[in-house]
This record gives structure tokens, C-alpha cells and sequence, in this order.
């Protein structure tokens, strides 16, 4: 509780009346806390811009969102007509639409590449556990306000691309179809499931959404941003407790982030204005059909962002379970061997492994396919707890851990091409490949992220004047 | 420098499995589309288009989602667009409605044809624009005594559409391989009232008005776009000098 602060009767009108709403309200004391003294690494470089853009995209899709919904039906009958609508008779309708459908996709490139540079730099290891868990958990809300958002124009895309993620949830065990008819609201996708996704969309998970970005950036506030070389700046603070690597938020890391939105808004612009169908890829060309619920598409493919996960759900067959039955009984007996368990444990895990394989042979592998979607974005909650490297920057692990990391980035990008494409035989044996290589990458970094010859990590950060 | 090598490693890989998993994948099969002329800024040819389409598909299909006032954006005037291409008895504020009722469509199609407003935009394919879609479509129309209608296509086979313009192009057949059914060549039956090279130009502009009319905005887009960019590559220049200005005593 601030003292009630009295100003010289000379003072400028200015500084009298942020007096006056800083001792009622804590403007100043939250503006230097978050910008002007709040201290972040000198050493940022290119990768620490796409979070601030991140927040950029949030802002334009709330706003052109804002305006959308002023035209927009949510009604099956009149939905499609009302997006052409936009995109004809309301002025610049088309240029709000565009906005927030390339918007989206831009979301997307944005948050892979701010998690990625997580990745690269440990950005969420102790003790940025929660910054890391608040930003999952945006992620998977921004797939869920994606997904929903996708329903809305209720092309042939939308609907069958809705059709075919809410039938999923009827491949799980007992409450499966149940799920599926909640989530619809009626036996097939239709008027309702519109409603409630068009509800969803604008209000349930933007305040979901709003909510989790707060705590993410009051986190990462608390514990001080990670840098490039993993070094803890607060480790090393001047005579008045200011980290000596660290400099103001405000005004470098301003001026450095109004330069990237200055980039990142002419290449937005330029999609926007010369490419907003990005050849198919950020508006589907399936999706200017009208939704016709009696005529399936040959191929239906999420949207660009999804098509990761995808793969990992349609690379699951009756063939892979037997592979992955073999992977967890393997798990278990290197667990028995090799782990240093009292023996209660040793019982538990062969018990939970032959539960497991059983469960597995059972169920039908549509569901472990499912399991295998929701697993692929769930997995990455976990990363703090499964990344055992002595240290946090790529910069000094050992040579082929980057080699690893590379590895993991084409076999993202390879399954995630492969989620765009019809299957085939080749493309089906890939898709397998990388769903392994995928999940083996995060389930046995325990293990090897220990391993190699890690380099000294100094004390300082390394920083060349620019 | 070492991020620098990192992404270069991460590009050029990435850019390899790509590629092999695209050669792995290419699929074959289907008539190659040919490429559609592009007139979008010439209203001579949007005009013919209009007219075309007015005349030719209108009767069955519709555009729903294009008002009749929207004309004038390439280049009418009310009182051409209401004297030459209100044929039904709408309004000019109105939408472009078919002549014939959907109910009666399907009884003598077997389906009610499709809304022609936004079909450029969403025809287009791995094998070109919706607009080489429809070019090609439009021209590869033959006669086929097995169809109900006596008409088949190349790239739509078993089309429900009949040839609308055969007046125009005349009857042809399409030569056929005998042993692979690969398609040889054409056979003019009956001459048409145009020249191949008049049929194909009038199709051309038929197509340049349906892209034209899947989205009536692209032209003005476009020009907004270019000053948009020019104003943010202004922009990025200040504030890179600002951003360089600040960061001068960072050492």
C-alpha cells in the first residue's frame, strides 16, 4: 500500500495528474515493472521477436474479429453467403477477412517458431516451468480456437474437416459417442455444432485465451526472461541490484520489437494483399463450396497448422500398435534391468506395461490414434520435466544434439506435409517413421539429453555491440 | 553465427525431405489444364465475359453472391447493365439469380447446378488456377452418344452439364486410343459459328469475367497492396534506424 503521495503546486499539468492517478491506481509502478525497469538479457537475437508478434496477431484478430462478427451469420443457411457478403457488399470487408484468415495462419508460424526457440535455448527449464506450462496451454487453446473458427465460413472444408476431428471423440472407449454428440449438439455436424463453435469462438476460448497470455507474460516477469546462451543474469547484479548483462525493457527492447513489427507487418501485407489464399494452404480452395452434408470431398485435410498432429493420428494402424506394444514392453523390461527400483516399483511398472499392451491390443487403433493426436501437443507440457541436460542452451550441448534438433525440425515439417497429402503406401511408412521418431524424441530425452561432451557454459553473456 | 549455421543446416534439410517426400507423392492421372489468358484489367474483355455469362450460363446457373450493380465496376453503366443484362425480372440492386427454378434444375440435370459466383476461386487445383480449370473445361467439350445428355467432357467426364456454346464451337469428338483410352486429338463434326481461335478467345473472356466475379475486390486489392508495402518498407527503414540509434550504447 503506496502512501498517498502530495506534488508541488508548481508541477506541470502533466505530471499533477499522473500524481493524482498514481496514487489512486498503480500506472507508473506497473509501467516501470514491465517496461521501463523491468530487465531483460542484452543478448537477445532474432528468435525473441515472436513472442511480442505473437501478441501483435492476438490484437488483429480480436479487432478485424470484432468487425467480422457485425456481418457474420452463425446460421447454416445463411453462413457462406454471409462471408461472400463480406467479402462484396461491407467496405473493406475484404480486407478485414483477409486480415483474419491470414491472421490465423500467421498465429501459428509465429507460436511454432517462439516455441522452437523455447526448445533451442531451454527456455523452459527451472525456473521457468510455468511460463512454459501457461504457453502450452495457449497453444492448445489457439488450436481449439482455430479448429472452431474454421467451422464458420461452413464451406465443404469446414464442415467435412469438422466432420471428420468431432467423430474422432467417438472412437473413445464408453463415453466416445456420447462426447461426439455433446460436442455437435446433433447426430451430424449441422446448425447446431455452428452455434456452439461460433459461441466458442468468439467468447469461450478468447477469454481462455486472454487469461493464459496474462499469466504467461506476469511469469515470465517474475522469473526474467532466458537468453541464447542459457546464462542467469540475475546471477550477476551491480552495486544497485540491476543485472549487469540486463538492459531496460523499454526503450531498447521497444525499439527493437517496433523494427520486427515494422518487418513482420510488410510480409503479412504482402500475403494479405497479393496472396491471401497462399495457394491453398491459408484458405483452402474446397472451402469456396458451400458445406453440402450429402457430398463428401475426395480428400479432406485440416489447415496447414494441424497437419503434424494429423499425421501422427493417421499413422497409427493395426501394424504400428504391434510396433508400439513392442516399444512400451521393451520400456518396461530396460525399466526393470537397468532402472536402480526397489522392487515394489519394478512390479508396478511390469503391471502398468501388461495393462497397457493388453489396452492397446483390445482398443481399436483408431483410438490410439486419437490418444496419439492429443499426445503429440500434451507431450510438450511435459518438456521441463524430461529435458535432464546440465544445460539449458543448445549453445553448449554437444555437436549432435543440434543435429538432433535439425532432425526434429525436418521430421516436423515432413509429417507435417505429409498431414496436406491423401495417403499412400510410401507416405503411410513416413508418417509411421516420423510418428516414432517424434514421440521418441521427447520419451527418451531423459536419457539422452544427458549424454556427449556439454561445453563450459561462462558466466557472462556473450554480446556483440550492434 | 552459430544460430546462423544451425538455421542454414535446418533450412537446407529441411528443403531435401521435402522435396524427396514431394517426388514420392506426385500424383499422376488427369487431363492437363491449359492456361487461361489473363485479361483481369481489360473491361473489354470482362464486358464480353459479363455478356457470355448473362447470355449463356445464367439461364441455369446462378450467382447468388454478385449483385447486378457491381457491373459498373468494369466499366457499365446502370442503363447498359439494365437495358443488355437484366434478361430476368430482377432488380439492379438484386443478386444474379437463375432463370430456371432449382426444383426444375435437378428434374432435368439430376442436380441442381452449382453457383457459379465464387467457382474460379474454388476449382483451382494442383494442376492450375481455377481459371485454367474452367478455360480447359469450357473447351474440351465432345460428343458422346453414351451420356444422357449426348455430351461428355474431358476434364469433368461424365459431366451433367451439356455443351451450352456447341453453337458456338460446333459438335466435335474426341479421337481415343484404342488400346490405353488416352485421348488422341479431335474430330469437328458439325462447324460452329466461330473459328477455333474465336471460340477460344471468347472462352477466355467468359473466364476472365467468372475470375473477375469470384472476387470483385483483387484489382483495387492489389493497387492498395503495392502502397501498403511501400509505406511499410519506409516504416521498417525508421525504425531500423531508430532501433540503431537506441542500441549505440549498448556495449
Amino acid at each position: 500500500m503506496a502512501e498517498f503521495h502530495e506534488i508541488s503546486p508548481n508541477a506541470s499539468l502533466g505530471e499533477k495528474t499522473l500524481n493524482w492517478v498514481d496514487n489512486r491506481f498503480p500506472l507508473s509502478k506497473l509501467f516501470k515493472e514491465h517496461m521501463s525497469e523491468y530487465y531483460a538479457p542484452k543478448n537477445f537475437n532474432i528468435w525473441y521477436i515472436f513472442g511480442s508478434l505473437s501478441l501483435l496477431v492476438l490484437v488483429i484478430q480480436i479487432v478485424t474479429g470484432i468487425f467480422l462478427v457485425m456481418h457474420y451469420k452463425p446460421d447454416a443457411a445463411l453462413a457462406f453467403a454471409s462471408v461472400e457478403y463480406i467479402m462484396r457488399d461491407v467496405p473493406w470487408g475484404w480486407l478485414i477477412r483477409y486480415m483474419h484468415s491470414t491472421g490465423a495462419s500467421a498465429f501459428f508460424v509465429l507460436v511454432y517458431l517462439h516455441m522452437f526457440r523455447g526448445l533451442m535455448y531451454g527456455s523452459y527449464r527451472k525456473p521457468r516451468e510455468l511460463v512454459w506450462l501457461f504457453g502450452c496451454g495457449i497453444f492448445l487453446a489457439l488450436m481449439a480456437e482455430a479448429f472452431m473458427g474454421y467451422l464458420l465460413p461452413w464451406g465443404q472444408m469446414s464442415y467435412w474437416g469438422a466432420q471428420v476431428i468431432v467423430n474422432l471423440f467417438s472412437a473413445i472407449p464408453f463415453i466416445g459417442p456420447d462426447l461426439a454428440l455433446l460436442i455437435r449438439g446433433d447426430f451430424v455436424v449441422g446448425d447446431a455444432t455452428l452455434n456452439r463453435f461460433f459461441s466458442f469462438h468468439v467468447i469461450a476460448v478468447p477469454l481462455v485465451l486472454l487469461g493464459l497470455v496474462v499469466a504467461h507474460i506476469i511469469a515470465l516477469h517474475e522469473v526474467g526472461s532466458n537468453n541464447p546462451d542459457g546464462v542467469e543474469i540475475k546471477a550477476t547484479k551491480d552495486a544497485n541490484g540491476k543485472p549487469l548483462d540486463g538492459i531496460p525493457f523499454h526503450p531498447y527492447y521497444s525499439v527493437h520489437d517496433i523494427f520486427g513489427v515494422s518487418v513482420f507487418l510488410f510480409v503479412f501485407s504482402a500475403i494479405v494483399f497479393f496472396a491471401p489464399e497462399m495457394g491453398g494452404y491459408f484458405l483452402e480452395y474446397n472451402n469456396f463450396i458451400p458445406a453440402d452434408p450429402f457430398q463428401t470431398p475426395l480428400h479432406i485435410a485440416p489447415v496447414w497448422y494441424f497437419t503434424p498432429f494429423y499425421t501422427l493420428l493417421r499413422a497409427v494402424t493395426t501394424e504400428l500398435m504391434y510396433v508400439l506394444q513392442a516399444c512400451v514392453a521393451v520400456g518396461a523390461v530396460l525399466a526393470v534391468v537397468k532402472g536402480k527400483l526397489p522392487m515394489v516399483f519394478k512390479a508396478g511398472i511390469v503391471g502398468a506395461a501388461v495393462v497397457i499392451i493388453a489396452m492397446m491390443h483390445s482398443i481399436d487403433p483408431k483410438f490410439w490414434g486419437v490418444v496419439a493426436m492429443g499426445g503429440g501437443v500434451v507431450i510438450l507440457f511435459f518438456l521441463p520435466w524430461l529435458d535432464n541436460s546440465p544445460v539449458k542452451s543448445i549453445r553448449y550441448r554437444p555437436d549432435w544434439h543440434k543435429y538432433l534438433y535439425a532432425l526434429f525440425v525436418v521430421n516436423f515439417l515432413v509429417i507435417g506435409y505429409l498431414g496436406t497429402q491423401p495417403v499412400s503406401d510410401i507416405a503411410g511408412r513416413i508418417s509411421q517413421a516420423g510418428t516414432l521418431f517424434y514421440f521418441g524424441f521427447f520419451l527418451l530425452m531423459p536419457w539422452w539429453s544427458r549424454l556427449g561432451t556439454f561445453k563450459p557454459v561462462p558466466s557472462r553473456v556473450t554480446f556483440t555491440p550492434h | 553465427m552459430l544460430n546462423m549455421r544451425i538455421i542454414k543446416k535446418l533450412l537446407t534439410g529441411s528443403a531435401i525431405a521435402l522435396g524427396l517426400a514431394t517426388s514420392a507423392l506426385a500424383a499422376g492421372g488427369g487431363v492437363a489444364w491449359d492456361k487461361a489468358p489473363n485479361r483481369i484489367s481489360d473491361m473489354g474483355s470482362l464486358q464480353n465475359g459479363a455478356k457470355l455469362f448473362v447470355n449463356y450460363c445464367l439461364n441455369c446457373h446462378s450467382a447468388a453472391f454478385m449483385r447486378y450493380t457491381r457491373l459498373q465496376d468494369i466499366g457499365l453503366t446502370q442503363d447498359q447493365i439494365k437495358n443488355s443484362l437484366l434478361v430476368t425480372d430482377s432488380k439492379i440492386g438484386d443478386t444474379m439469380v437463375a432463370s430456371l427454378a432449382p426444383k426444375q434444375a435437378t428434374e432435368f440435370f439430376g442436380k441442381n447446378p452449382p453457383d457459379l459466383t465464387v467457382i474460379a476461386r474454388s476449382r483451382a487445383g494442383a494442376n492450375g488456377t481455377g481459371a485454367d480449370y474452367l478455360y480447359t473445361y469450357m473447351r474440351t467439350f465432345y460428343r458422346d452418344d453414351n451420356s444422357p445428355t449426348g455430351w461428355n467432357n474431358l476434364v469433368f467426364p461424365n459431366v451433367g452439364m451439356p455443351h451450352v456454346l456447341w453453337e458456338l464451337q460446333g459438335e466435335r469428338r474426341a479421337v481415343m486410343d484404342h488400346e490405353t483410352h488416352a485421348f488422341k486429338g479431335w474430330e469437328q463434326v458439325t462447324p460452329g459459328s466461330m473459328s477455333a481461335a474465336e471460340y477460344d478467345h471468347a472462352v477466355g473472356d467468359l473466364v476472365n469475367y467468372l475470375q473477375w466475379m469470384a472476387e470483385p475486390a483483387q484489382t483495387t486489392r492489389q493497387i492498395i497492396g503495392a502502397w501498403v508495402l511501400v509505406f511499410l518498407a519506409g516504416l521498417s527503414f525508421l525504425t531500423w534506424r531508430l532501433n540503431k540509434a537506441y542500441w549505440k550504447d549498448i556495449t
